[in-house]
């Protein structure tokens, strides 16, 4: 590879005519430096020869640039430049760029006013407002879909209902479990230390995890686990479909994609959840009976007698009867955000966060609604 | 005139059990444009992958610029790789960007001119490249199918490379404007000096831009040569290929 020459350019004035002599290479590496000084370049209004007998390399760039100065100096008569000396590409080159050098269309100013500031807000709010009707609009329609299904069980397309549960829920078990195991340490941790001080007494703490865990920790720490494993790879999956077309083509087979994509993964869902839930809730028993009984002394026995006779299995169905709930929030959020997507990388990131803040949304003011009726029901 | 840019010796590529190259030898010169065609599946684009470096062969060797890339350290790679530029079958513009903003991109990152400098650059690259001047400012969503094919065009041109790897310019195209870009090819390659690595199946496209065209076969350049000679070859696939109804009206 040759050293690169550094560019430069004279200016002369010789038998009524401007001589703007050329040296050394003009090409995007090296023409940056010239851009200044060329730009300020005033040239007389006479005709041009460019003297290129000792130009070296030339690309588009330095033959931008050439052009750039000469078109200037010609704006007002019509004569173009000529050339002396002998270069190979120089005359191509030049007639190239020069047919083409008229800038383009510029981008439109970006100033913001407070009518933009009103005009988004007024578009939030409208927004918030069709977005909730076409969530509702597809939970309907999506439910009418699976309710039809679960009528011809044969219809259901059970091939990708396991493998959803095998991806969304089998897979998410030990992630779900682990964090579970640590919440319950952590509540024992906390609840032993509280009960202490304020009790003296610090067997309450199986009370407190088992009461902890079953009802609410154990359940919603699988839908928000569920909500950010879960509803980011369905979305993905269904947007990027939609994307590339698949979901159109899907339609003119007349394969319909709220049977074909969202009935199985909202069926595996409810399946799962239940599921995901008990392994949560187990590991965070367990974790609290590690505690318990590494430093409480609350024996193993002692912790399961006093969970069985104390914390009664009421709790334990109060909390399971919300899972089926979020398994349905989790998958019918995910399947609505990823058909929503549109044909630009950005729109599935978009929808891929959408799916994963409302889903939490949803679940935790669900799960608040849920304490309400427990609390007015007295269970 | 006669120096080899791309030089492939003795390259095997091979994932899993399936060897899709063995013993493949090509030879690209200076200034030339070169067609690679070939059964569909038998490593058009595979090829083009290996040599721009984006997977590495299996065994063998390709020098480009006569040097190995793959014994280079990373960021003197990275320096050798702006002389030459790949424009990609869907053309893989950057979404979040204008079209503008794709053609500002390597130049932003690669060279120190002005931004001001940069745009009439720009605005330059997508003119020569055939796009109107109203789709400077639009996003690739914005732009139909042969746009975003000039968009891309305009991007692989952005530093004026010295070698550009075309895979596919012109399928999907309609016949005029995929005409339009065969003589863009052919305007540009021959005014910036280009050599031009085209990965195609489109006859005409062939006839219009290529001075040698290469078939793949058999996990091997089979066959390189002018189309004339390369078409006059007795050998079924090319037969078939230059002797079909579409093939015959492009070489006669």
């Amino acid at each position: 590879m040759r050293d690169t020459e550094l560019s430069e350019f004279f200016l002369e004035e010789r038998d009524g005519a401007t001589v703007l002599t050329l040296t050394g290479d003009w090409t995007i590496r090296t023409v940056g430096a010239l851009d200044e000084p060329l730009r300020a370049l005033e040239l007389p209004p006479l005709p041009v020869i460019l003297d290129v007998q000792q130009l070296q390399l030339l690309d588009t760039a330095g033959a931008y640039l050439i052009d750039r100065t000469v078109r200037e100096s010609c704006a007002q008569g019509a004569i173009r430049y000529e050339f002396q000396g002998e270069h190979t590409q120089a005359r191509d080159l030049l007639a190239l760029v020069t047919s083409q050098s008229e800038p383009c269309d510029d981008d439109e100013p970006h100033r913001t006013t407070v009518v933009d500031v009103l005009a988004r807000m007024g578009h939030a709010a409208v927004d918030f407002w069709s977005e909730a009707y076409e969530t509702f609009s597809f939970i309907g329609q999506a439910t009418f879909t699976t309710g039809k299904l679960l009528l011809q069980p044969h219809k259901i397309r059970w091939t990708s209902v396991v493998a959803v549960m095998e991806e969304a829920g089998l897979d998410a078990l030990p992630i779900i479990s682990f964090l579970s195991f640590f919440v319950g340490v952590v509540i024992a941790f906390i609840g032993a230390t509280m009960l202490q001080q304020t009790l003296g007494s610090t067997v309450f703490t199986v009370e407190l995890v088992g009461w902890a865990m079953m009802r609410e920790f154990g359940v919603v720490l699988t839908g928000i686990l569920l909500a950010g494993r879960t509803n980011s790879s369905f979305t993905a999956q269904i947007g990027s479909m939609k994307m590339r077309q698949e979901v159109d083509a899907m339609k003119t087979l007349g394969l319909d994609p709220i049977e074909t994509l969202v009935v199985p993964r909202v069926i595996a869902m409810l399946i799962m959840t239940p599921f995901l839930a008990f392994g949560a809730t187990m590991a965070g028993l367990f974790g609290g009976l590690i505690i318990s009984w590494s430093m409480l002394d609350i024996s193993p026995i002692l912790f399961i007698s006093r969970i069985q006779e104390i914390v009664v299995i009421n709790n334990f169905w109060v909390g399971m009867a919300k899972t089926p709930v979020f398994g349905l929030i989790v998958a019918l959020i995910a399947c609505r955000q990823g058909l929503d997507v549109g044909g630009d990388v950005q729109s599935l990131g978009k929808a891929t966060t959408a799916s994963v803040v409302h889903a939490i949304f949803l679940i935790i003011v669900t799960d608040a609604i849920f304490a309400m009726i427990y609390m007015e029901l007295d269970i | 005139m006669t120096e080899a840019l791309i030089q492939v010796r003795g390259l095997r590529m091979q994932f899993g059990d399936h060897v899709v190259h063995d013993q493949l030898d090509l030879d690209v010169m200076r200034g030339e444009t070169i067609g690679v065609i070939g059964p569909s599946g038998c490593g058009k684009s595979v090829l083009l992958s290996q040599i721009v470096g984006l997977i590495t062969p299996t065994k063998g060797e390709i020098r480009v610029f006569g040097e190995d890339l793959s014994e280079m350290p990373a960021d003197e790679r990275r320096a050798f790789e702006q002389r030459w530029s790949v424009m990609f079958q869907d053309g893989a513009l950057f979404s979040n960007l204008t079209v503008r903003e794709n053609v500002m991109a390597p130049m932003r990152e690669h060279t120190e001119l002005s931004r001001h400098l940069c745009r009439e650059l720009a605005d330059l690259k997508i003119r020569l490249s055939g796009l109107s001047p109203e789709a400077a400012n639009k996003r690739p969503s914005e732009l139909s199918g042969g746009m975003r094919k000039r968009a891309a065009l305009a991007r692989a041109l952005a530093l004026d490379p010295e070698l550009i790897f075309l895979d596919e310019p012109t399928a999907g195209l309609d016949p005029i404007t995929a005409g339009r870009f065969d003589s863009l090819i052919r305007d540009l390659s021959r005014a910036l000096g280009l050599t031009v690595f085209l990965v195609t199946h489109d006859l005409d496209t062939l006839k219009a831009t290529c001075d040698r065209i290469a078939v793949l076969g058999d996990k091997r350049v089979k066959y390189i040569g002018p189309m004339a000679e390369v078409a006059r070859i007795k050998d079924p696939w090319i037969e078939e290929y230059f002797g079909g109804p579409r093939g015959r009206s492009v070489v006669d």
